[in-house]
């Protein structure tokens, strides 16, 4: 009988949430490991996470006998193993455009706004570079959004580029980001929170949400 | 009679590189349209380009009557509807392996020791800023490859992750990066470039290649 999935998250990463909203639409039920990223200097940096996960990062998802990093890869894993719901469409164009903007998320945005990025740029100019990075991304995804989106991201299926929407938008407001400017992002973003997947896997409902932050 | 496809590139770009190694590997003609990143301010931020690619950023192929962003969302279009020769394992588990890989140098690495955010850091924290990023990237990336590796990064077939591993050692060498220390790095890296596709799309050899460093 195989063990449940394991996945090592934070409450508040936004690399965890994605694949935190994946494993809820596809109804994987699992085990969570929190890795607190700022508690006793960072519990990623322990030796023992640090074998587990190399990259020292969350999430890490150990599953099927094998553990896997990178959120993207993660879910791409799911998908193929675990293929309904559909996270990717079928038609070879509208995945790629799907991966693009997870791509532009993932790789573009949330790296350069991450925790070890900000603490090497230095507490006082923080928020003025996390707020650069993700004006600067959203400034390209509310133009992409225009042509590609329906009631998501890409037409009326939600896909892997809405599991990195919704962390990416709580990262800009936790970072003060007007979003004013990104209409389309917005009208996605509110679309998709009133989906239970992404409410049960909110960081206001983890097992390691800290009591003033619980939902 | 379809049109080639068209790779926007600049021939210093990791990120185009990789498309590049794809391209060639997959025996797929093709036309280059060089965006010069540093010339006129950049020609990545010319209106004519960014509606094209809002992110501004190359590579952007355009093939098949649309235009795909983001190296890996390319690559993995490419396999799609190109399937031969591989890229990817067709092994679940070994292709999770070989998305976190190229995810770790993709979103982990390149990101944070690119044009835009260099110039942000600042001229004289430039160097150690990116020594930095690659350094910590690699530290990870040696770790993971000693499990993983075979003839190159995963077993002994070229993947995904090869195509990021040798644009990612060559901006370790232009950063000055000791690489003495990344022994399984070298290794695979110095394999892969004995391979034709590895070397056709080198940086030195492309179109828009300035004449002084043209191999």
């Amino acid at each position: 009988m195989p063990a449940r999935p394991v996945l090592y998250s934070y409450f508040r990463s936004s690399c965890a949430w994605r694949v935190r909203i994946a494993l809820a639409l596809k109804g994987i039920d699992y085990e969570t490991v929190p890795v607190n990223l700022i508690k006793d200097g960072g519990q990623q940096f322990s030796k023992e996470f640090q074998t587990l996960n190399p990259m020292k990062q969350v999430p890490a998802l150990k599953i099927d006998g094998i553990t896997i990093g990178q959120s993207l890869a993660i879910i791409e894993y799911l998908e193929e193993t675990r293929p309904t719901p559909r996270l990717l469409p079928q038609d070879p164009q509208k995945k790629a455009i799907v991966r693009m903007i997870s791509d532009l998320i993932a790789s573009g945005i949330q790296p350069l706004q991450n925790l070890s990025v900000l603490k090497q740029v230095g507490e006082e100019k923080q928020l003025p570079w996390a707020q650069e990075a993700i004006t600067s991304g959203f400034n390209a995804l509310e133009q992409i959004l225009r042509s590609t989106a329906g009631k998501y991201c890409v037409g009326d299926e939600v896909s892997m580029a809405d599991l990195c929407l919704v962390p990416q938008v709580a990262n800009a407001q936790r970072f003060k980001v007007d979003l004013s400017h990104y209409p389309t992002i917005c009208q996605i973003n509110k679309a998709l929170l009133a989906l239970e997947a992404f409410q049960v896997s909110h960081p206001s409902r983890q097992p390691d949400t800290p009591a003033e932050l619980r939902a």
